[in-house]
């Protein structure tokens, strides 16, 4: 990353930009895999990336143009319109919403003047929402120029309007808007290790021991990002597919709203998490590695090169591993830029290869042809953690944890209506139930397993349990009690789906706008029946035709409310069977605003 | 001897590495498509091909042929399917077929038609998406794009050129032109492209032909697009094949 590079803005001289893309260029060189890293690099530089500027990079990645800005328009935090000299962006999780943040956009809008997703007619800033950027436990939280300020109140609000009028340079903000807390209530196997870094890594070279692979299978061990593979399988795929490399990728994309254990992760384990890489590519025979970082954690990028570095000076990495001769292994840091679906693993692929985050077609999966078409094991955070772990502990000891058909611990984001919103290990198996006593959640009515793409449970269904067997998760665990408008909860999801949508197939690009029209024409009074069964309808072509996980979950969060809550729903319909989706009075509202009216006879009659 | 599979209870050779869509079609078995062409590698995005193979439903255009995959295709629940996704693909761009100058040979109206897509379905997005006339042979009208990328495609592995490609992401994915203008006038396109003759509906237009053959005697005017896909189809020529 560039020193400071928030510094300098889009309106500087150009020859700023020639400088910042000169030393862009000396760092990545002229390789097309690092297009998107090189994007991340300008955008930071320029506050935007200008044509100038693109055409620059197409010129020296002898890629088209058009493929640059193809690239630049698929993520959010890259923009190739000015964006002015401070881009705020509320992050717009329903857990923040719950926290106030639309008021607080709205009185920062203000304030400022301003109106939300525009640009200052100064050129100064713009404000906007952003999906979950994974400080639920310390929200509302918003980005400004890709920084993260958590626990937003009025007051911090009206001093960051006071410190951007005031084009005060971030460096000059006060430390403590950045601060960012761990949270953590309870740790368990991962959290409370007392490994020494090096060890198991130490261990698994000496002669004799048991084969990683064969050890990771008899734990037991499954992926931690929610689809539960099994780990050792993996990774004997991956061994075994033919291919001229081999590469470990740790997804560190963590985007499902309500997420956040990564982050405390990689802030307090990170060490543990590239031990878990470096085994990995041991296991496999992988030379490179890489962990894709969603960009809301940016503020991480320096603490683990750092560590990398360390790791590097201590034979952990680079060359001759420990003395082993041949066995090379590195990790290099990428940064995603705002989407959501770079998890999808194929997606993160195509954006560790610095294309836009389109899932590919599978088969082939990514264990044969992944990272430029060579056999690719990809792994959530977690699992790395937890490999490690496994490893170091013996398979039956690892075993013994939690459930039959779920081994190990399980790291629970807690957020939403409870007084202690953090991180919760504990063994698989632990019911709903005592998460929420835990964290001392009352009178609670409903909880999100798992984030939107998860599933949502009423009061009867406390007693479940985390776990493969019964309810997986990846981590998110939102509370919501008794007070809150469940309806509005899965409206907040449906936006989101919707606005993460990568838009390759038809039936999600297009299903899920329709939702969320469907959803907020419920919402503005105007909904009936007719739209409760066109929700369902919807629901069947996503679940039968998306192309990945993303359409064909879309419809989760409507569907388990509607089967949970389904007054919250039915209060907001008009009786009629059907009223048709224009809204005429709607239509007025350019006029009224035109005209600095919102009288009586401004609106049309009849209308309630 | 070839392996065969099973679409709609009939028997279907297919030569290894073919996908689900291709052994159909080289058979002579019709299965609805937008997305696919049989010049380029299968991409996935329409999903109108949509089949259902062991309780699963897939795309069949990149679904790899297996023997014994017992396929279904022709059923009331999946062409019910394409009815909405069709409608979906209307509602989604400005589509107005009786002012557009390849009625009769768009493949999404063809299609309308074939799947007997009455009504509308669903409300429609109107969104903004101004043309560009700047170039003196040719005219791109956004409004109608589907988003199948055969251009990008054509473009990039038969022409070279790169003309082509998508940018944006979700509701507001949208196809934009190699220049820094933005403007097609600035690209090297050329009538000859094959990026010039692939596209489904009417986005990319040779200028000033647009009605020489008139409404009416077009090709889908004179028989349904099911009844016509399968002329495209790559076939073995008769009398080819040597037992």
């Amino acid at each position: 990353m560039l020193p400071d590079a928030n510094l300098i803005y889009g309106d500087s001289p150009k020859c700023e930009l020639d400088a910042c893309l000169q030393h862009i260029f000396a760092t990545y060189g002229n390789n097309k895999t690092n297009l998107l890293q090189i994007l991340n690099e300008v955008q930071a530089c320029a506050g935007h990336i200008s044509t100038d500027a693109a055409a620059y990079i197409a010129a020296r990645l002898d890629i088209p143009l058009a493929r640059v800005k193809s690239v630049a328009s698929f993520y959010s935090f890259l923009h190739l319109q000015p964006q002015g000299e401070y881009r705020v962006l509320f992050s717009d999780n329903i857990t923040d919403r719950m926290l106030g943040s639309q008021d607080l956009m709205q009185r920062m809008c203000q304030q400022l003047w301003l109106q939300p997703g525009k640009v200052s007619e100064d050129g100064l800033l713009s404000i906007n929402t952003t999906s979950c950027t994974g400080m639920c436990d310390q929200g509302p939280a918003l980005l400004v120029n890709g920084k993260v300020i958590t626990r937003l109140t009025l007051q911090r609000v009206q001093e960051i309007g006071q410190l951007i009028r005031n084009r005060t340079p971030l460096a000059a903000w006060p430390a403590e808007f950045f601060h960012v807390d761990d949270n953590v209530y309870r740790a368990g196997l991962v959290l409370g290790n007392t490994l020494t870094y090096g060890e198991v890594l130490r261990n698994s070279l000496q002669p004799g021991g048991v084969p990683i692979i064969d050890s990771i299978k008899q734990s037991g061990l499954r992926g931690r990002g929610g689809a539960g593979y099994p780990t050792g399988l993996k990774w004997e795929a991956c061994r075994n597919a033919p291919g001229a490399e081999h590469y470990v990728v740790c997804n560190a994309d963590e985007g499902e709203p309500g997420t956040f254990k990564d982050r405390v992760l990689l802030t307090r384990q990170a060490d543990l998490v590239f031990e878990g890489m470096t085994l990995c590519a041991l296991a496999v025979g992988a030379r490179q590695g890489f962990l894709y970082l969603r960009g809301e954690y940016q503020y991480l990028f320096e603490s683990l090169r750092a560590v990398l570095q360390c790791r590097r000076n201590a034979n952990l990495l680079g060359r001759d591993i420990l003395g082993q001769i041949g066995f090379d292994f590195d990790i290099e840091i990428h940064l995603g830029a705002g989407a959501y679906i770079c998890g999808e693993e194929s997606a993160l692929i195509e954006s560790l290869e610095g294309k836009r985050g389109v899932p590919r077609n599978r088969p082939p999966f990514p264990v044969t042809e992944g990272y430029l078409q060579q056999p690719t094991a990809v792994d959530n955070v977690e699992t790395f953690c937890q490999a490690a772990l496994a490893l170091q502990m013996g398979a039956e000891k690892y075993r013994a944890i939690g459930t039959a058909k779920s081994s190990g611990s399980k790291l629970i984001s807690v957020s939403g209506d409870c007084p202690r919103p953090g991180i919760y290990e504990y063994p698989f198996g632990v019911s709903v139930g005592e998460v929420l006593r835990d964290c001392g959640a009352v009178n609670t009515r409903a909880v999100q397993i798992s984030g939107p793409s998860g599933v949502c449970i009423g009061e009867s269904e406390f007693g479940r349990k985390l776990g493969f067997e019964d309810l997986p998760t990846a981590g998110a665990f939102m509370v919501f009690d008794d007070s809150r408008d469940m309806f509005e909860v899965a409206r907040n999801f449906v936006h989101f789906f919707a606005h993460e949508s990568c838009g390759f197939c038809t039936p999600c690009r297009v299903g899920t706008s329709m939702l969320k029209q469907t959803m907020d024409k419920i919402a503005a009074g105007h909904g009936t029946r007719y739209d409760l069964n066109e929700i369902e309808h919807l629901d069947q072509v996503l679940q039968s035709s998306s192309h990945c996980g993303l359409g064909r979950t879309a419809c989760n969060p409507v569907l388990h409310t509607l089967k949970h809550f389904r007054p919250a729903y039915e209060n907001k319909l008009k009786s009629l069977d059907f009223e048709p989706a224009f809204d005429l009075d709607g239509a007025l509202a350019r006029a009224r605003q035109m005209t600095g009216r919102d009288d009586a006879g401004a609106h049309l009659k009849g209308d309630e | 001897m070839s392996d065969t599979f099973q679409l709609d209870g009939k028997e279907v050779a297919f030569e290894s590495g073919q996908t689900v869509m291709q052994a159909a079609l080289t058979a002579g078995h019709y299965i609805p498509h937008l997305c696919y062409h049989p010049e380029f590698k299968p991409h996935g995005s329409c999903k109108l091909c949509t089949v259902e193979v062991g309780g699963r439903t897939v795309a069949s255009c990149t679904l790899p042929a297996e023997a014994n995959l017992n396929v279904e295709s022709n059923t009331g629940e999946l062409n019910a399917l394409r009815r909405t996704l069709i409608q979906m693909l209307f509602a989604e761009g400005n589509h107005f077929c009786p002012s557009c100058e390849k009625s009769g040979n768009c493949m999404l109206q063809a299609l309308g038609y074939d799947l007997e897509v009455h009504t509308a379905g669903f409300r429609h997005m109107y969104p903004d998406r101004p043309l560009d006339a700047s170039h003196p042979d040719i005219l791109l009208d956004f409004n109608r794009c589907i988003l199948c990328e055969l251009c990008v495609r054509a473009s990039a592995e038969v022409d070279g050129k790169n003309v082509f490609a998508l940018a944006g992401r979700g509701s507001g994915k949208h196809l934009i032109v190699n220049a820094e203008s933005g403007l097609l006038k600035d690209t090297n396109i050329a009538l000859t492209d094959k990026a010039m003759q692939v596209c489904p509906v009417g986005v990319i237009l040779p200028k000033r032909v647009g009605f020489t053959v008139p409404i009416g005697e077009r090709r889908y005017d004179q028989r349904p697009i099911s009844a016509q896909a399968l002329d495209d189809a790559p076939r073995p020529p008769s009398g080819a094949r040597h037992e």
